[in-house]
């Protein structure tokens, strides 16, 4: 008697064993998932960690079973919940676990919760479902699962709809969605990787405390090596449908045994330590698998240039209270009736071969402020000076010739290359921008060599956008730019996109390119490792107006602003 | 399904032939999809039999035989389709009407392109005022009650083909412009179109390289699922006695005389009625089939 | 926020009347022939005396405005052919009988045609699925001027169930045939789109939240996707109420129905000026009305759409 209750309560809550799944697609049999074996403990956390595509999220959807079936098809393995073999109980038994006994929440807040419906409707169906709660009850135990989610005034927020909350906001409502019915297992899919760093901050807290009070179980999913070591006890990796390494998160980031685990570890900039180039998974691990020694010189620290030696280079950049609005329109006419100041009176200087990092949350405005300087969208007040020429002055000639020596690239690997044209037509057309004079075959050759240049082989020319994977279509998007031969980029959000084994690549690459060609970086994006790795100088943005503006050191060491301090504070840290 | 996206993403490198383009997938995927592929046959045996299938008659469409009133079909006196009331044979002037419905099909609908993709493209290009402006003379029409407008000018202006072509196809072009619009207006802020602004590329260029090959897959099917809407619309009109003129005849009119007669003729109804909904059937499935092979996500 | 919304909305409405009364009123006045041909041999000066009754002598312009005015005042004029009757007259005895096949043809088309999209996207992909939308797709295929004669040459000449035409006073076997054969294209055309769309809701994110929840398959289907999915069947139903608006002027003619549509072919061969502007203006207000209504319950139906 008691040696069972004692294997019960020892016995992990979930225990999955030699899962696999397969999706019929048209193009044949996917294998997802491949002889997946893990177990979460009571109370305890597990780090379910991988790249896109690596079979996580499927994991996720099987453990709940909400695969669809077809394409869908578990093909071996059982999962153990709680003593229950979930792939064994019927759809409706099934349909009482789900959102019973097992929450889940997902990566998108803005799309995961129904649009036509009440915030307070949608919590409170769960426990009318599962508890049957009247109306009344479900509707106070709604009230007070809002509050304990930390969202402000309950009372009046349960009424509301979703699209009059923020993204943080919703994930919290998500999270007392899931909550409600106490469940034993939580499953949380990505949960912050949609939201500012400083709010992630606050809902992986929140995810914390309210797994202490209940003593539930945890699945954290999430590609974020940081998160993961705030959050779990335990580390599963995931590596093309495999797991490659299971352990205990602090030995885990200590000493990985997996060539994949370790190199997923390296590649991610750190505050601490600033390498002369980030190792990425390739230099651990050869395209087969195999272990292979990291040479020594790729470990070298970077030096940051001096300041004297970052100072004395020429100006080649400079933004005079910058001013930028977007009117808000209404009424039958498109009256404008108000204003959004995305860029609020910036002003700031790049010199020659400098890297300018531009941080801030989301909707501070620093993605208008560098298509501003670019023209792309019109400033409405300021100047921007560029190598001695008014930017905002020139007339349609100057600007055309300036475009020539300041490029963008953009954040989004799919919609930066026009689907309908080849490489070889996407390289060509800055080429001939350039040199209108040049023959077909000149323009090709040299289209090769780009392609060459940032990594990729003449071979690719032939083929479309839709062929290559993000980081090599980011690739070519970075060939496009330095076709025209410019001397200032713009790297809008350019790696937030990629998976991190390849933002180290292109990372490197962007560094390699610098020191190549003699570039000057405008280098833009929220994610604060990824700016400190690359920059020299470092702004941050705050509702349009640049806050705080200094050398990488100075910011990172030694910040100023309350609100650069909050946004370093919110870093997740890996142990 | 969501779920599976990423594990196929995984493979579609490795899978990816070298150099295929999205036209060459859509037409793989064309192809494959058994029901449009079976819809474009019977459209082009359609096509085929009412640009040739009068040669294989004895009959002209418009010579009344006043021996054969109403005669049944039949294979002997080679009047496959039988003859209508005043003797004329119906094989002959069943294919002569699916060529005048099939023409005014094209040709109003070449009309509406015409339209429809300027006014749709320069207001999604423009943008602001002009596009505001242009949408709003759009929306305006929208609401007008058109087809009693079209039935008044048929009947003041007399039954005149080249009336039909403009009457229909200045009022179907108003879906075109809409849907060119929305579609170039989302071009417009993509980056690939921004990278070409900021590359110095001139409008024009960025218009004929970069949108319209964007535009022409959901033109293509538009087109092909405008033209049954115009051929409905002439036969509508032709059914009211408002379409072309006797002895020129088309699907409508000659339901629109079959069905006066089907008590005691129900050939005269039966078969242009049945080629008119075979036309339309089809030309909607291979619609629906290229909307599946040019936006895969559907599927 | 509504009652300003509708006000806005209706005063919008005045320069889409406006153009549609103007196109109307000299398309049919700069057309040859004029409401008394008929009479081929009328002596001069009757003739004159006629123009002079309907203000006919009168310059076209002043016409026009005049006729403008009296519209304004929602007089829509003597009848040219119905010489007893005034257009407000015969409007008001064939209105009934439009809007009463209409609107059962158009609640007819909402209610089948969302009910068979639901329950083909439900069964996605499977024969069910195929069966029902191939039949949806011949629906569209045959229009309703071909289904018609189909339909009484099954239903009155060969069985004799139901009447081959006339009104009777509106009974209900007088209805059946001309609504369904005025309905089933829309009916298909809405479970078509009801496919489509509810398709795409049961993929999306907030679905799978609704399955991670726990709720039972008829609550993901009839609450979570139904509501979003109807959206797009909302948007159709302005131009489908509009295009069967029209269809029923060949089904009254068919079926020999005492409504609008009659009157309005009628007249427009006969000259009847103010009969033809009459009918085109009562259904311009419906379909400016219909629209109103739809983008009311558009907003109702999404939370996301304000009322501006």
């Amino acid at each position: 008697m008691t040696d069972a209750n004692n294997r019960v309560a020892d016995a992990p809550l979930v225990s999955i064993h030699g899962l696999t799944v397969d999706f019929h697609t048209e193009d044949g049999v996917i294998r997802a998932v491949e002889d997946l074996s893990f177990s979460i403990p009571r109370g305890g956390t597990v780090g379910l960690v991988g790249e896109s595509g690596s079979g996580k999220s499927v994991t996720a959807m099987t453990l709940m079973r909400l695969i669809p079936q077809p394409p869908g098809q578990i093909s071996a393995g059982t999962i153990d919940f709680d003593g229950l073999n979930l792939l064994s109980l019927s759809e409706r038994q099934m349909r009482s676990i789900r959102g019973k006994r097992i929450g889940m929440i997902f990566q998108e807040p803005m799309t995961s919760l129904n649009p036509v419906y009440r915030i307070g409707e949608q919590v409170a169906e769960v426990v009318r479902e599962h508890d049957h709660l009247s109306r009344r009850a479900a509707r106070d135990r709604t009230l007070e699962l809002l509050d304990q989610v930390g969202l402000p005034r309950p009372k009046q927020l349960i009424d509301s709809y979703p699209h009059e909350l923020s993204g943080g906001q919703k994930q919290r409502v998500m999270i007392a969605q899931a909550m409600s019915c106490e469940p034993d297992l939580l499953i949380a899919d990505e949960p912050t990787t949609a939201l500012d760093v400083t709010i992630q901050k606050q809902v992986l807290e929140l995810m914390g405390e309210l797994q202490s009070r209940y003593g539930m179980s945890l699945l954290f999913i999430t590609h974020d090596l940081g998160v993961i070591a705030e959050v779990a006890n335990d580390v599963v990796v995931m590596y093309r449908s495999h797991k490659v390494e299971e352990g205990e998160t602090r030995a885990l980031f200590k000493q990985a045994s997996h060539p994949y685990t370790r190199g997923l570890i390296a590649c991610r900039p750190g505050l601490e330590s600033n390498p002369q180039r980030l190792l990425t998974v390739d230099d651990f691990m050869t395209p087969e698998g195999q272990s292979i020694e990291v040479s020594s010189e790729r470990l070298t620290p970077q030096v940051k240039r001096s300041q004297a030696e970052l100072e004395t280079s020429p100006v080649l950049l400079e933004v005079r209270d910058l001013k930028t609005y977007f009117p808000v329109t209404g009424g039958l006419f498109g009256k404008v009736i108000d204003q959004v100041r995305a860029v609020d009176g910036v002003s700031l200087t790049i010199r020659k071969g400098q890297t300018f990092g531009l941080v801030g949350e989301s909707g501070c405005g620093k993605t208008t402020l560098g298509r501003s300087l670019l023209r792309l969208t019109e400033p409405d007040h300021g100047d921007v000076i560029f190598d001695g020429v008014n930017v905002t002055a020139a007339n349609e000639g100057t600007l055309r010739h300036l475009r020539k020596r300041m490029q963008i690239i953009f954040q989004d690997p799919y919609s930066s290359l026009n689907p309908r044209m080849t490489v070889a037509d996407i390289l060509m057309e800055p080429l001939r921008q350039v040199n209108p004079k040049g023959s077909r075959s000149e323009h090709r050759d040299h289209a090769g060599d780009l392609l060459e240049t940032v990594g990729l082989h003449t071979s690719h020319l032939g083929r479309y956008p839709h062929e290559f994977s993000g980081g090599q279509r980011q690739r070519i998007g970075i060939a496009r730019a330095l076709a025209v031969k410019p001397e200032f980029l713009v790297c809008d959000e350019s790696v937030s996109a990629l998976d991190v084994s390849v933002q180290a690549q292109i990372l490197n690459l962007l560094l390699d390119l610098q020191h190549e060609f003699d570039l000057t970086y405008l280098f833009i994006s929220h994610d604060l490792s990824v700016v400190n790795f690359i920059s020299d100088y470092v702004g941050v943005m705050n509702q349009g107006q640049l806050v705080e503006y200094g050398t990488a050191e100075q910011i990172y060491k030694d910040p100023q602003q309350d609100y650069t301090r909050r946004l370093l504070a919110a870093i997740p840290k890996a142990s | 399904m969501n779920a599976s996206a990423p594990a196929v993403s995984r493979f579609d490198h490795a899978a990816a032939a070298s150099g295929r383009s999205l036209w060459q997938l859509a037409w793989l995927r064309l192809k494959r999809n058994r029901a449009a592929l079976g819809a474009a046959i019977v459209l082009g045996f359609i096509v085929l039999l009412v640009t040739f299938g009068p040669i294989l008659s004895q009959y002209s469409y418009s010579e009344p035989h006043w021996d054969s009133i109403s005669a049944p079909p039949s294979l002997e006196t080679g009047h496959y389709f039988g003859t209508d009331s005043i003797g004329r044979d119906l094989y002959v002037r069943t294919l002569y009407g699916g060529r005048m419905s099939l023409m005014v099909g094209l040709v109003a609908t070449g009309v509406a392109l015409l339209i429809g993709v300027a006014w749709g493209a320069i207001a999604g290009f423009v943008g602001g005022r002009v596009d505001n402006l242009m949408m709003r003379i759009v929306d305006i029409l929208y609401a007008l009650p058109f087809m009693f407008l079209v039935i008044l000018l048929m009947v003041v202006f007399g039954r005149n083909i080249l009336l039909i072509f403009v009457a229909i196809g200045s009022y179907i072009w108003l879906d075109m412009a809409r849907i060119v619009r929305g579609q170039t207006l989302s071009l417009r802020q993509k980056e690939f179109v921004e990278a070409a602004e900021a590359l110095g590329v001139r409008s024009w260029v960025i218009i004929w390289r970069h949108i319209v090959p964007n535009l022409l897959g959901i033109v293509a099917v538009y087109v092909t699922l405008t033209v049954p809407k115009v051929i409905l619309v002439e036969s509508f009109l032709s059914f009211l006695g408002l379409g072309v003129q006797e002895p020129n005849t088309s699907w409508g009119a000659l339901v629109n005389n079959g069905a006066q007669d089907m008590e005691f003729a129900p050939w005269g109804l039966f078969f242009p009625a049945v080629l008119l909904a075979a036309t339309l059937f089809c030309l909607n499935f291979l619609g629906d089939g290229l909307r599946d092979a040019l936006d895969p996500k559907d599927r | 926020m509504l009652a300003r919304f509708i006000v806005k909305r209706l005063l919008g409405a005045i320069p889409t009347l406006l153009i549609l009364i103007t196109i109307a009123f000299f398309m049919i006045r700069v057309a040859p022939g004029g409401p008394f041909d008929a009479d081929k041999t009328l002596p001069p000066e009757v003739q004159a005396n006629l123009d002079a009754k309907y203000n006919l002598d009168q310059p076209l312009f002043t016409q026009y405005l005049n006729y403008l005015g009296s519209v304004l005042r929602g007089d829509l004029g003597p009848s040219f052919q119905y010489s007893d009757f005034t257009v407000n007259e015969l409007i008001a005895e064939g209105f009934p009988v439009s809007i009463q096949l209409g609107a059962s043809a158009l609640a007819l088309a909402l209610l089948f045609g969302v009910l068979i999209g639901t329950t083909a996207a439900w069964y996605q992909n499977t024969r069910l699925d195929y069966a029902l939308m191939g039949t949806a797709m011949t629906g569209i295929a045959i229009p309703n001027f071909v289904l018609a004669p189909i339909l009484i040459l099954i239903f009155a000449v060969y069985f004799g169930w139901l009447p081959a035409g006339g009104w009777g006073n509106g009974e209900l076997r007088n209805m059946v045939l001309p609504v369904i054969a005025l309905s089933l294209p829309y009916m298909a055309y809405v479970a078509r789109l009801t496919r489509g769309s509810m398709v795409e809701t049961l993929r999306s994110d907030f679905v799978r939240t609704a399955r991670a929840k726990g709720l039972p398959e008829w609550k993901i289907i009839g609450k979570h996707s139904l509501k979003v999915a109807l959206l797009p069947v909302v948007s159709y139903l302005g131009p489908a109420a509009a295009a069967i608006l029209t269809g029923s002027v060949v089904i009254e003619q068919i079926f020999g129905l005492p409504g609008m549509g009659r009157y309005f072919v009628q007249g427009a061969l006969n000259r009847d000026y103010t009969l033809v502007m009459g009918v085109v203006i009562v259904i311009g207000l419906l379909i400016v009305l219909f629209n109103l209504i739809v983008d009311i319950v558009y907003a109702l139906i999404d939370p996301r759409i304000r009322y501006e």
